[in-house]
This record gives C-alpha cells, structure tokens and sequence, in this order.
C-alpha cells in the first residue's frame, strides 16, 4: 500500500510539474511582447524595456521559469500586471466561486446521471432507452452557452421566472440556470457511460448465474448490477470536474458569475501572464486532485486492483 | 486504469461473452439519416454559401433592423439590418475550415505518438505518458485561451493549438489499442519473422486499431466545432463583425430580449452540428463493435 | 419403464435475428428418470448449450422457444414471474464453463453461497452455517477463509467447486452441468468429476450433461444424446451408443477422436507413412537445440526453476504439465519471445541470443511458433496468401504459397479469404504453413489443438505427424493433455513447477515406474486404470496412496522450496527429505530419467506399455 502510494505520488507531482512547464511555455510563446501589449503600441521604446526590466522579463527563461515555480510552491504567485493585487488571492477566492458552482452541478448530476443510466442500460433498446441516450447525446453536444442562452430565453425572457444572471444581488435563484446548463452538458455524458456499463454488466455470465439463483429482480440489481456497473463511470467522474471547468468559462460569462473563468477570460484580455499562468495552474491541479480521488474510489468499489493491501 | 479507459471511452472494453445476439438497431438509422442531412448541408454551405444565401452576410438589408422572422427574411435581420439566414449559413465556412484542419493534425499526430508510445513501452513511454496527462488535466479551453490571448486567433493558431489540445487524447486512445494489440500472437509470429518496427506497426497493428482511430477522431471533430464555438463567444476566436455562430451569438446577447432570433439561429446552427457529428460518431462506434 | 423426471418433446429455438435459415435447435426429443445422467455430445454449434440454457429458461429474451419441457408436473415453458423465479430457486440448478465469470467479482463467495440460502428463507446466521457446511462438502479447504475470499483469489478448480455448491444448496430436481471441466488442469478435473459422480450417487436429479468430449460421456453418463446442428442424430446407453453406434455421424465423431492408448505408431490412418520410433540411446553428441540452466520468474512466481533439456533433429518431443508448470515458459524462452532472468539456448554448438529480436534471420528461421489460440494467432486483416507470402519472403523458403497452403490441406480458394473468415482448424492450419514456410528445424507447438473441437483435433495432430515425418522437422508440442502428448511424440518431459521431474521415450514414460505426478496425470487423463470405491470417487490403481489432493489455496504462489516443488502434493513423499533436500536426478533404464527422492530400482525391468 505505501508502494503504490509512493508511486502513486511520484507520477502526480511529475505530472504536475510538467504542467507547469507547458502553462509557462503557452504563456511565454513570444517573450518580451508581453511588455509592449500592456503599454500599447504608442509607448516608447525606452519605457517598453523598463517595464521588461520591472516584471523581470528580461532574465532567461529557465530562471523566469524557475522562479515563478518556486514562488507558486511557496504560495507567492506574483501581482496581477493590470490589477496591481496578489494574483493568489485573486485567483483563489474566485477559483473557490466555480468549485461551489461545479460542487452543486455534480451534487444534481450524480443521482440524475446515475439513475438514468440505470433505467436506460436495464431497459436497454426499448424505446426508454433510446430515448434517453438520444437525449443525453443531445445534452452532452449542446455548448453550454448554446442551452444557456436558450435556457435564458425560455426562462428570464420569455417567461421571467427567473433571473437574467447570477450576480450577487440574485442570490442563489441566479444560480438555477448556470447551473442547469451545465448539468445538462455533464448528466449527457455520464449518463452514457453508466448505460454502457451496466448493458456490459448485464451481458456477464454471472448475472445469469444470479438470476438463475431465483432471486428477485430488486435483489438482482442492487446486489449484482449496481456495483458492477458503477466502478468505471464512478472513475469517470474525475474526469467530469474537467470538463466542468473548462465550461464554466462559457457559462460564468453568460451569467456574469465571477467565477475561475471569469477571471482567466479577463486576464487573457489584458494579457496579464501571471494571472493567466496562476489561473491554469491551479485549475491542473485541482483536476489532478479529482483523479487521484477517483482512483480511490474505483480501487475502493473493485477487489480485483491490487492497490490495497495484500491479504 | 480506470482513469485511462474513463478518459478514452468505452472502445477498448472487453467484449460480451453470452450468446446474446446484438440486436440489428434499426431505430438508429433515422437519426444517422438525419445527422448526415444535417453535415452535409454545412458542408455545403461551407464550399459555396453564396450560391445558396438569400443575401450577403455583411450588406444591410432595406427590410431594415431586428425584423423578425418572415417571408423575405427567414431568420429575420440582426441590428444592423443584416439577413440572419445568410450570416448563420456563412458562419459555417470558418467553423468548418478549422475544425477538420486541427482534427486531421492531431489525428495524425496523435495516431503516430500512440504507435510509437505502445509498442515500445519503457522509459519514453513513461515519460510521454506523463506529458501526455499534464497537457491533459488542462480543463478545455484553456491552453487556447492562454495562446490566443497572447498570440491572436488567425486560422493557423486556432488550428495549432486544437490540435495541441486533442493530440494527447488521441494518442491515449490510440496506445490503449496498440497495446491490446502488442500482445497479440500474431504480432509475436512478426517477431519471429524478424520483423521490424516499421512493418508491425504500419501492417499488422494499424489496421486493427482503424476503426478505434476513426471513432476517436469524429469524436474529436464534434469536440473541436464545439471548442470553437465558445472561443467565438467568449471573444478570443474570431474577428469582430465576422459570422462566426458563436461572436453573432455573444454580439446579439444584449438583444436577447426583443430580438430572440439573432441569438437562437446561430446558437442552433452549433447545436445541430456538433449533435449531428456526435450522433454520426456513435453510430461508426457501434458499427465497429460488433 | 420408470416415469421420466424430465421430458422434452419437439423442442425448437430461434434466435431472431438470424431469422433466415434453419433454427438453432430443430425439434428435439429425449427423457431423464430422476437419478439419470443424460450426456449431450456434439461438435460446437450443435445446439447442446442451447437446449440446456432452453430447458433451464436461461436463454437470451431474443430467443423464442417451442415444444413441450416438462419437469415433474410443471411445464416449464409455461412459468413466467414469480413462479419463474421460485422454479429457478428450487428446482433447477446450472453450472457452466469457465467458472470465473459464473461469480460475481466483487461479491465475497460465502455472501454469493448465502444469497441462495436467504432466497429460501432462511435468516443470516443459518444461511451462512449451511454456506459452510455446503462448502465444505464439496471438498473446499478451510471453507470458513475461502467464503472470505473474493472469486479472482480462487483458483479454477476451487471457483468450479463454488459454483457447484451454488447449484447443490437447492437439492434441484434438474441438474444442468454445461462442460463444467473444461479450461481446467487434467487432474484439477478429476476432482471435480469425482465430485460429480459423487453427487450423483447422493441425489435424485435428473441430470443434463453436456461436453464434446466422449471420453467424458463414458465416464460420467448413463445414457447419451448426439446432435448435429440442432438435430437429435442418436440417443441410447452409453455403452449401446459408443460400442456399436447406429447413425454414420456418431460413428465418424468417434472414429475421429484419439482413443486414449493410440499413439502415431499404431494409427491405421497413418499406416502409409513409414514411422520408426527411432529409439533414444545415448544423448546425441550435438542436439539441434538445447537450454542450459534456464531460469525465469514472473514477479513472485517462479515460472522456470533452472531447466535443463534438448531436442535433437528430426525428433519430436513432448512437453507436458499443468497450468503453472512451466511449459509455456520453456516454450516462449526457446523461441526467443521470452528472455529468462538466466540461462543459455543453443541452436547447434552455438549459443543464440535469448532475446528473438537480437538473434541472425538464420536462427529465426531456424526456430518457428505455432500458437494455441486461432482466432489471434492470424492478423484478421490480412489474407491467407499475404500470410504465407510474407513468412516465405521473411524466411527464404523455397516452397511455393500454393504448395505450402497444399501441404497443410488448405484449399486453393481459401488463400484469397480473410483470415477472419476461417474456421478454428483452417487457421491453425494456416498458422502451421506460416511455420514451416521457411524450412524451420524446430518449431515450437504451444498447445495448438486444445481450442479446436476434439473432431478437428485429430485432423491437424495427423496433419502434424506427416508434415513432421515427411520434412524431418524437430517439434516441441506443448500440452497440459498427456493423452494428445503421447500419441505425436517420440520423446515426453513431464514439468511440474518449473522443473521437469520426468523424461524419456514415451513408451518408457507411459509404463512405470512412474515420478508421483506423472501418476497423478496418467490417472486424471484415463492412462492407468481407475478404481472407482463405494462412495464414487475415484483411485488410480497403481499408486496405492494416491488419492488426489487438493492444490493448496492459490496466492501461495511456489516459492522456491528448498526440496521438491511436489513435496506438498506427493503421496508418497517422504517426511524430513523431500521438502528440504532437492531430489536428485536419476537415470533409470530404457532411457527415462526422473528427479525423486524415491527408490526406483535403477535396472527396473518394465513392460513397454501397449
């Protein structure tokens, strides 16, 4: 157990760092024009390399590199280049407004998305289930801006039931549409993986094994089906809170939720780097986060991996 | 790992042991009519949108402003008095010369990566496969949002960087089958053959793992009008006054009110194709696997 | 005429989407009186598993049923619902193949055991008392840890005993047992048959057993039913049916498998060639191929425990064992596909790289594979002509395609298909040219006819012998059958665990004195006459003690004893020797030698088995 932990670890921190080497490449694909963007074209010359010299632009790569990682280890993540503000608070504080945003769309997209991934793979190829996939397929391709914005219109504009975005002032009935956007996005997706699961659970030999035991349809699925069924999408899920994240931009857009996204679109705006380097770098890691946990739980839901302890 | 087949899909699974027939879905064949419809109408509209638009994207029309949708003007007209049917039908034109573009690099790219990575294993694999998840744990969207920031949103940095985006998922895809593969005997009869790379790889392996690529990458291409899609919106894909769907959908927000139709036309325009590849990409998949 | 328990009359099934064409069974007739074995022998495809899974309402929801199955009074097409579920409960019990997947992975066996218990009614605590009174019956060791176990942490023989214990706990009216032993290890299956027949002696079940394997049926059933695609071609007793057999096709299934004593020597169908059983004298001075202290280990378990052996030219040599002795692991270090920890292969005087991909074409084309399993063993994308094309022009043969794909029996026609397209025994087929298109010496055969049917079987072992004999070629034939093993070999090399504890000329090895394991495979595969007690179970004959044990709980993978690897399994081991001392290897007459403990004589006089 400590072995695998050990290892476990080993891949997540080079993985990371590796991340952190490819945000600094993206944002450093022309060094040095960084200086002559914020000023702006008009600028001299002269103040265009004192403001290199002033973000320590000027110093190799390598080093820059260097010391921006041993710095965002440390907590230390550098000023914003326009907000003149610690980038670490900034990006924390909204990164924990999506994280609450994405928390509540999994907290309605997990019983959803299970459940009708159930009902469609015990049912599959009546007409419930194509129905159901069809409809997931549909959630799943809609960008989210795209049922936001039809979200909006039958909601707020139309019919005025409910608020236009998600600003404070609206409290949490702002937070409705966003966030059924976005489960509408996830559930398609999971709910797919979780009918594939359990048609391919169902077509195992030891089902029929089960059913012949003369035990009761209920029995069956709770006993047999459930678990069997649930260890791959449960390992999936990680991979949902990416997914999330990166359609939270989109959505905390349309809504005027100030959000991770919100945040990183503002910066790329202003090509303020550190805060776009920040931003990136710590939505990886989350991300990371999720995964590790997911192993956890796939590990926890199947005796077959050997990740725990020998008995 | 889990992770990894959750990641990839459900391609790479075991196949069912009982004798249970898969049923023939004839009801799926509608839906793969309908989507192909759909495709090809874009398609079409993508080559030669001015043989079939109405009227030009960008000239204003005498109906005048924010008329609604009628006889003369199908979709209505936007605020500047310009024909929403001809702009949604020439929004297709960028989405559909990018997207294929980042598709096909990171398809092949990512097919070659995956090659080379399953089969060989070791040390590179290791590595690679670690850069691979570093790129990958990157929500989407933003590594394009950092490049385009920085770097514009010309054709050729959109494209490079989807494709940047998709090469590693392709490439997991692609080195889960190389080395389901691998194992194979009659890749070992290649190597008592004394085969060389180059011929177990591009012979005997590839052809196996055609379909798996080909699913990935329609898959991808639904995942990349997508992309583009909210890039526009967002404002960091396309240039101001262009009829890309998304920026007329982010331009037309604030009309939302008294204008729905210069809003839901071109957001449907994205919707139908992004459903309609990803029906096409579900019906190649269950198509392969028997 | 005792009233049948079950009755079966005009049943048919189709599967609706093959629509078109003739059903998958076609009107089958036959009874079962209570206490009654019936076997359902065919080739696969004809309908056996289908009509059990038929009668037991297992089958898909895409099948349709007709005709009458009636058990004790219940006719058992009619039940639907709840009066489905309480039949299944407690009158029918299934046990299949491949008892891996019968149990649900992630489920505890005990709870898996218990749950038929608590359908019956009964509350925790004596469910889970009878679970281990039931497990223990079917001779599970320490059943109270192995109801803690998880199915992937049994071994093959233990899952099948499981699932059996299933079927029992219901006392059925209706057993249906759907080839329970095959996948598993010759002796692995003695026991489980031993307990069938045990159970046989106890219950009054109507009992349904299906196999391809005739040997089986004589063993195990009272009468027997042959069907072809779907049709019933035969039935009667077992001795009726199988000594003087009515229809044509049960007599050519048959004449088609390999009675157990034949070997190539004495084989009417192979009369016209000329085969001398050249007999082994001294070792030759430079065998074509030999492995030096060959030792190899797969993380904790030890595949090979420094193996030492040879082939000459021209000879074929047989390489037998269980699962986990070994065999397949000699055979991939020879081919070079395995690189062993340590160790030596030499083709000739000279010693080749272990690794196939560091050797000279020479050696490749020197030493060729055939694989066991047809369906990968093929590129299905590639087809037949591009396969022998491509070994020729990699190999430098001299033979053309056509006369490669004629000397293996393929048609002309078939060199254009898809390997896809093939049967199990054409791409074997296919897979032996392949092997021989460059004029091999040697080549390798793991275990090339245990996925065929046994009819096709003995078409490509013959087909072996003549290609063998006419082109002087070495083989290693690599087998967990030793019945398979002594009908093509000059030469056999009994391993157990890594280590070959016998070997000699096959008439030497066959007749004793024998090593205990030998003992142990020549009863489980039928060699050496059985003694059948009052309770059903069985003995060898010959060694007086050797009732056969269990192989001890898997997970305790072999470590390397100090002694014996079959200290824990031998019945005649002697206590303070054999598990701490090596055995020696000793060199008895007629050529066999054996590495025991044990005091052959080493001038034994012995009669050459017939």
């Amino acid at each position: 157990m400590i072995r695998w932990w050990t290892r476990r670890l080993g891949a997540v921190v080079i993985t990371l760092m590796l991340t952190s080497v490819v945000v600094f490449a993206l944002t450093n694909v022309i060094p040095g024009d960084v200086a002559r963007r914020i000023l702006g074209r008009e600028a001299s010359q002269a103040s265009v390399d004192a403001k290199r010299m002033e973000l320590g632009l000027d110093r190799p790569l390598v080093e820059q590199y260097g010391s921006w990682l041993v710095g965002f280890v440390r907590g230390d993540w550098g000023t914003s280049f326009t907000k003149q503000e610690p980038v670490r608070d900034l990006v924390l504080s909204h990164l924990g407004k999506s994280l609450v945003l994405a928390g509540i769309t999994f907290a309605i997209l997990l019983p959803v998305a299970l459940s009708l991934g159930l009902i469609a793979g015990l049912r599959s190829g009546t007409r419930t289930d194509r129905t159901i996939t069809v409809l997931g397929l549909c959630g799943t391709a809609t960008p989210e801006f795209v049922s936001g914005v039809a979200l909006l219109v039958l909601f707020s504009v139309r019919f005025s039931w409910l608020p236009p975005s998600a600003r404070s002032e609206y409290g949490l009935k702002g937070l409705v549409l966003p966030v059924t956007a976005l489960v509408i996005v996830c559930t398609g997706y999971v709910t797919r993986m979780v009918r594939a699961s359990v048609v391919s659970t169902m077509e195992r030999p030891y089902i029929r094994t089960a059913r012949l035991k003369g035990i009761s349809t209920v029995s069956l699925v709770r006993r047999h089906v459930l678990r069997n069924s649930m260890v791959v999408p449960v390992a999936a899920l990680g991979v949902q809170l990416r997914y999330l994240l990166g359609g939270l931009i989109a959505v905390e857009l349309l809504f005027n939720y100030a959000g991770i996204g919100s945040v990183l679109l503002e910066a790329a705006q202003q090509k303020d780097v550190p805060t776009l380097q920040a931003a990136t770098l710590i939505s990886g890691v989350t991300v990371m986060l999720t995964f590790v946990v997911s192993d956890l739980a796939y590990g926890a839901l199947d005796p077959r991996v050997s990740m725990s302890k020998p008995r | 790992m889990s992770l990894e087949s959750a990641l990839v899909g459900q391609d790479v699974a075991v196949a069912s042991t009982s004798p249970v027939t898969r049923r023939r879905r004839r009801w799926t064949r509608p839906t793969l009519l309908g989507s192909s419809v759909v495709i090809v109408i874009w398609i079409a509209a993508a080559i030669r949108w001015e043989w079939i638009a109405p009227f030009g994207p960008s000239e204003a029309q005498s109906g005048g402003r924010f008329v609604g949708p009628g006889t003369e003007h199908l979709f209505g007209t936007d605020g500047f008095g310009r024909d929403v049917l001809s702009r949604v039908l020439a929004g297709s034109r960028p989405v559909l010369t990018v997207a294929p573009l980042a598709v096909l690099l990171a398809t092949i790219g990512g097919t070659v990566l995956g090659l080379i990575l399953g089969y060989f294993g070791g040390l590179v694999d290791g590595v690679a496969m670690r850069l691979l998840e570093a790129i990958a744990i990157l929500p989407p969207l933003f590594p394009a949002i950092l490049v385009v920031a920085l770097l514009g949103s010309s054709d050729t940095v959109l494209i490079l960087v989807l494709a940047f985006s998709f090469t590693p998922i392709v490439a997991w895809t692609v080195r889960a089958a190389t080395l389901v593969e691998r194992e194979k005997p009659f890749v070992e009869a290649a190597h008592l053959r004394g085969e060389g790379a180059g011929y177990i790889l591009g012979r005997e392996i590839l052809p196996n793992i055609a379909g798996a690529v080909v699913v990935e990458a329609t898959v991808r291409l639904a995942d990349a009008v997508f992309a583009l899609a909210t890039l526009a919106f967002i404002g960091l894909g396309a240039q101001p006054g262009s009829p890309d769907w998304g920026a007329q959908v982010a331009d037309n927000r604030v009309n939302l009110q008294n204008a729905w139709w210069t809003v839901l036309f071109p957001a449907g325009a994205v919707a139908s194709l992004v459903i309609a590849v990803s029906l096409v990409a579900d019906h190649i998949r269950e198509w392969k696997a028997p | 005429m005792t009233v049948p328990l079950l009755h079966v009359e005009g049943l048919v099934v189709r599967y609706r989407a093959a629509s078109p064409g003739p059903p998958a069974v076609d009107g089958v007739t036959f009874d079962v009186a209570a206490g009654e074995t019936l076997g359902l022998v065919g080739e696969s495809g004809c309908g056996k598993s289908t009509i059990a899974f038929a009668i037991a309402r297992a089958l898909p929801s895409d099948a349709s049923v007709s005709g009458t199955v009636d058990l004790d009074g219940t006719d058992v097409t009619a039940l639907s619902g709840a009066g489905l579920r309480r039949w299944w409960r407690d009158d029918v019990a299934v046990v299949y193949q491949e008892p891996q997947s019968a149990l649900n992975p992630t489920m505890r066996i005990g709870r898996q055991v218990a749950e038929v218990f608590a359908a019956q009614g009964l509350d925790d605590t004596q469910a889970n008392r009878r679970t281990i009174e039931l497990l223990d019956s079917v001779s599970m060791p320490d059943p109270a840890l192995i109801a803690r176990r998880y199915p992937h942490e049994l071994s093959g023989g233990q899952q099948q005993r499981a699932v059996i214990a299933m079927a029992l706990a219901i006392r059925p009216k209706l057993l249906v047992l759907d080839e329970p032993t095959t996948g598993l290890d010759a002796t692995v299956e003695r026991g489980i048959l031993d307990l069938i027949n045990q159970l046989r002696h106890e219950l009054s079940s109507a009992i349904l057993f299906i196999t391809h394997d005739f040997e089986l049926i004589e063993r195990m059933c009272d009468r027997v039913a042959v069907l072809r695609r779907g049709t019933l071609v035969e039935q009667g007793a077992v001795d009726e049916v199988i000594g003087a057999p009515r229809s044509d096709y049960t007599r050519e299934l048959l004449d088609c498998a390999i009675p157990r004593h034949r070997t190539k020597g004495n084989d009417p169908s192979l009369n016209h060639l000329d085969l001398q059983r050249t007999p082994m004298t001294a070792h030759p001075e430079i065998p074509l191929l030999s492995v030096v202290d060959v030792a190899h280990r797969y993380g904790q378990v030890v595949a090979l425990d420094g193996v030492t052996c040879h082939i000459g030219r021209g000879e074929v040599v047989g390489l037998v064992g269980e699962s986990g002795s070994g065999k397949t692991t000699l055979g991939r270090v020879i081919t070079g596909l395995t690189v062993p920890d340590r160790g030596v292969v030499r083709l000739g005087p000279a010693t080749i790289p272990a690794n196939v991909r560091r050797r000279t074409q020479e050696s490749r084309r020197a030493i060729q594979m055939v694989f066991q399993s047809p369906d990968t063993t093929l590129n299905p994308r590639h087809r037949v002509r591009e396969v022998l094309q491509r070994a020729r022009h990699k190999l430098g043969g001299t033979s053309s395609v056509d006369d490669l794909a004629a000397s293996v029996r393929l048609a002309r026609e078939q060199l254009d298909q898809l390997t896809a397209t093939l049967s199990g025994g054409q791409k074997q087929r296919v897979s032996i040219a392949r092997a021989i298109a460059g004029e091999a010496a040697l080549v390798v055969c793991d275990e090339p006819v245990s996925a065929l049917d046994v009819s096709v079987q003995a078409t490509i072992l013959r087909l072996l012998v003549e290609l063998q004999h006419h082109r002087q070629v070495s083989l290693l034939f690599v087998s967990h059958d030793l019945s398979v093993v002594s009908y093509l070999s000059d030469r056999i090399m009994v391993m157990y665990a890594g280590t070959i504890v016998e070997e000699g000329p096959t008439e030497v090895v066959l007749a004793p004195p024998h090593h205990p394991y030998t003992a142990e495979l020549l009863a489980a595969s039928g060699h050496l006459p059985i003694v059948t007690n009052q309770d059903g179970s069985t003995a060898a004959a010959a060694a007086p003690d050797a009732t056969v044990t269990q192989p001890t709980v898997a997970g305790a993978s072999a470590q390397p004893t100090r002694g014996c690897p079959f200290f824990e399994r031998c019945p005649l081991r002697i206590e303070g020797t054999c598990e701490s001392v090596p055995p020696p290897i000793r060199d008895l007459a007629g050529g066999l030698r054996v590495r025991c403990h044990l005091p052959f004589e080493p001038s034994d006089q012995h009669e050459t088995a017939a």
